[in-house]
């Protein structure tokens, strides 16, 4: 199967990836080239078949709603590129 | 002379308690022997020689009574783990600088046994990739072979553990990470049922496929560091409450052992010697009174594309979190929209980004039901193989990779060729089943052939009792890498 340069940008806005036009030609070619490999699981019957999505044995347990410890402000405001106040910093969203 | 780092676990362990040598003693013979052999291979990203040598003299100086089972022995672990204080970059540039404030769950019972953790291995970005190649500090070096990859993504560890500066190390398996390192570096390594390991701590890339593994130099080293990490973790809705069986090792039986070799696992293409080895190595159980059974797994083929979607899918939501706010560098950016692209499209490499593409076009309106959708369809498939081949069988004996390792660069720019050295490991990935590699041979270049045993869910104890008969009625576990035996002479 064969992508445009299109659906290459399109994907890659999806995932929040800015590219330069030689990483999508790139992309382009791989991409496309992995998607006919993966195509071949349409060869099979899975009309009956439930899909899998979790492999857990356990249910997600419940447990009492009670209060714990978390880790420290400081401790996880530490690893951020830019912070004030006891919280991270970003661009304004909003003018 | 002999030389302290070339025991193994359980010989540590001994010398430790009969206070034959210290903890300190161990710890710098180990840090010696990476600041000498290092520069050659990279298996560490970070050591942490001080904080090592202080826990290893903590160690000296508490009484017996409080001697535990990993008291004052080094370890490796992967780079992505987390280890509280200790940076982690899960062999990415977007974590570079992030030193996590908590330890992982896996990690952590260890050190409560009394392990110390020496360094941080390399790894393929994200645990993506078979070779190591894709790490952001450069490649690791196979121990046996300098110009070959150690397998990946946990080659560091592999490498690490085979060049014996660390007696055992924690690796992550989510298509065969531990499995195909450990076979292409001689080391034992195991992959647990999906679910027995916690994956607190762990950086997240399949969460339907990620499990916390181990290498050893024997299976014996294995089953202790196994045990003593698995089991039950509120901190993972995912963690099993299965009992953690006692493995049990003294004289072991196989005999009554039923042992299928799926014909679907000798393919074209695949090494001779490759083959030739693990035929020799299951007659070998076959001698130890095994039964050998050929069995049939019928959906093998579809592993690799049911993977290359599910795999990528998972990552590319996980991999979401990571957008230039909370941890990792920043790029500089006019708008918050500005700092998601360009810190991603900047930070991440290439294979990650070719996955996180991968899966964000399976998950698509449009494209979800004939590639999600029907991956996970397919992974029933795959699922049933194994239940079926499980009624008839104890164990499944197959090869771990279709040949030994293969040279660095080998794979440059073909990323499906790269795709095709998981094609063994694969399957029991998506059917959440333990494996475990061990090396049975060695090729026409001296590098390692490794075999992979897999057992029914939760039945570890069932391949670490095959893997240890195995290895003490053969010698191929104890060989050692020329620039190790040169180094001691």
């Amino acid at each position: 199967m064969s992508l445009s340069i299109q659906e290459v940008e399109h994907i890659a806005r999806l995932a929040r990836l800015e590219l330069t036009d030689e990483q999508k030609a790139i992309y382009r070619e791989q991409l496309a080239a992995i998607l006919d490999y993966v195509a071949r699981l349409q060869e099979l019957d899975t009309k009956d078949v439930p899909p899998v999505a979790n492999l857990s044995v356990t249910h997600a347990p419940l447990r009492a709603d009670e209060a714990g410890s978390a880790l420290e402000r400081e401790a996880l405001l530490a690893n951020a590129p830019q912070q004030e106040d006891g919280q991270f910093k970003i661009p304004a969203v909003f003018e | 002379m002999h030389n302290l780092c070339d025991l193994t676990l359980k010989e540590m362990q001994s010398g430790l308690h009969a206070r034959e040598f210290s903890s300190r003693e161990l710890v710098e013979a180990a840090l010696q022997r990476i600041e000498r052999q290092d520069p050659s291979l990279h298996a560490f990203l970070h050591v942490s020689a001080e904080s090592a040598l202080q826990q290893a003299d903590q160690a000296d100086r508490s009484a017996p009574a409080e001697v535990r089972p990993l008291h004052g022995i080094p370890m490796a672990v992967k780079d992505v783990l987390t280890v509280a204080g200790i940076p982690a970059t899960a062999g990415s540039k977007i974590l570079q600088g992030f030193v996590p404030p908590y330890t992982a769950t896996a990690v952590r019972r260890l050190q409560q046994a009394g392990a110390i953790v020496i360094g941080k291995t390399n790894t393929d970005e994200f645990a993506m990739g078979s070779s190591t190649e894709n790490s952001a500090y450069g490649v690791t070096h196979n121990p046996w072979d300098l110009s070959r990859v150690p397998g990946g993504s946990s080659g560091g560890s592999a490498a690490a553990t085979a060049a014996r500066f660390v007696p055992a190390a924690l690796g992550t398996d989510t298509g065969g990470s531990v499995r195909q390192p450990a076979s292409f570096c001689g080391v034992t390594g195991l992959k647990p049922t999906y679910g027995r390991v916690s994956r607190y701590g762990l950086i997240a890339f399949g969460s339907s496929l990620d499990c916390v593994g181990a290498f050893g130099r024997t299976a014996e080293d294995v089953a202790e560091v196994f045990t003593l990490m698995a089991g039950r973790d509120p901190l993972d809705a995912t963690s099993s409450d299965v009992e953690t069986p006692r493995v049990e090792l003294e004289r072991p039986d196989l005999r009554g052992t039923r042992i299928g070799v799926p014909m679907e696992y000798f393919i074209k293409g695949m090494q001779a010697e490759v083959e030739e080895k693990t035929r020799a190595a299951i007659a070998q159980f076959e001698a130890l009174g095994a039964e050998v059974h050929e069995i049939s797994l019928p959906h093998t083929e579809y592993a690799l594309p049911v993977y290359y979607i599910l795999a990528p899918a998972e990552a590319s939501a996980n991999l979401a979190r990571f957008d230039g706010v909370r941890y990792g560098p920043r790029a500089p950016a006019e708008t918050l929209m500005d700092v998601f692209f360009k810190t991603r499209g900047q930070k991440f490499g290439p294979e990650v980004t070719r996955r996180i593409m991968l899966g964000t076009y399976a998950l698509s309106a449009g494209y979800y039901d004939a590639f999600y959708g029907q991956a996970q369809k397919v992974r029933t498939l795959i699922m049933r193989d194994f239940e079926t081949a499980f009624r008839a069988v104890d164990l499944i004996a197959c090869p771990t990779t279709p040949t030994t390792a293969f040279r660095i660069g080998a794979h440059e720019n073909d990323p499906l060729a790269m795709y095709l050295e998981d094609v063994f490991t694969l399957p029991a990935s998506l059917a959440g089943v333990p494996g475990i590699s061990f090396p049975v041979g060695f090729d026409g270049d001296g590098l390692p052939v490794g075999m992979q045993l897999l057992a029914p869910r939760f039945r570890e104890d069932a391949l670490l009792r095959a893997a240890y008969a195995y290895q003490q009625a053969t010698d191929w576990h104890k060989r050692k890498p020329e620039m190790i035996r040169s180094e001691n002479s």
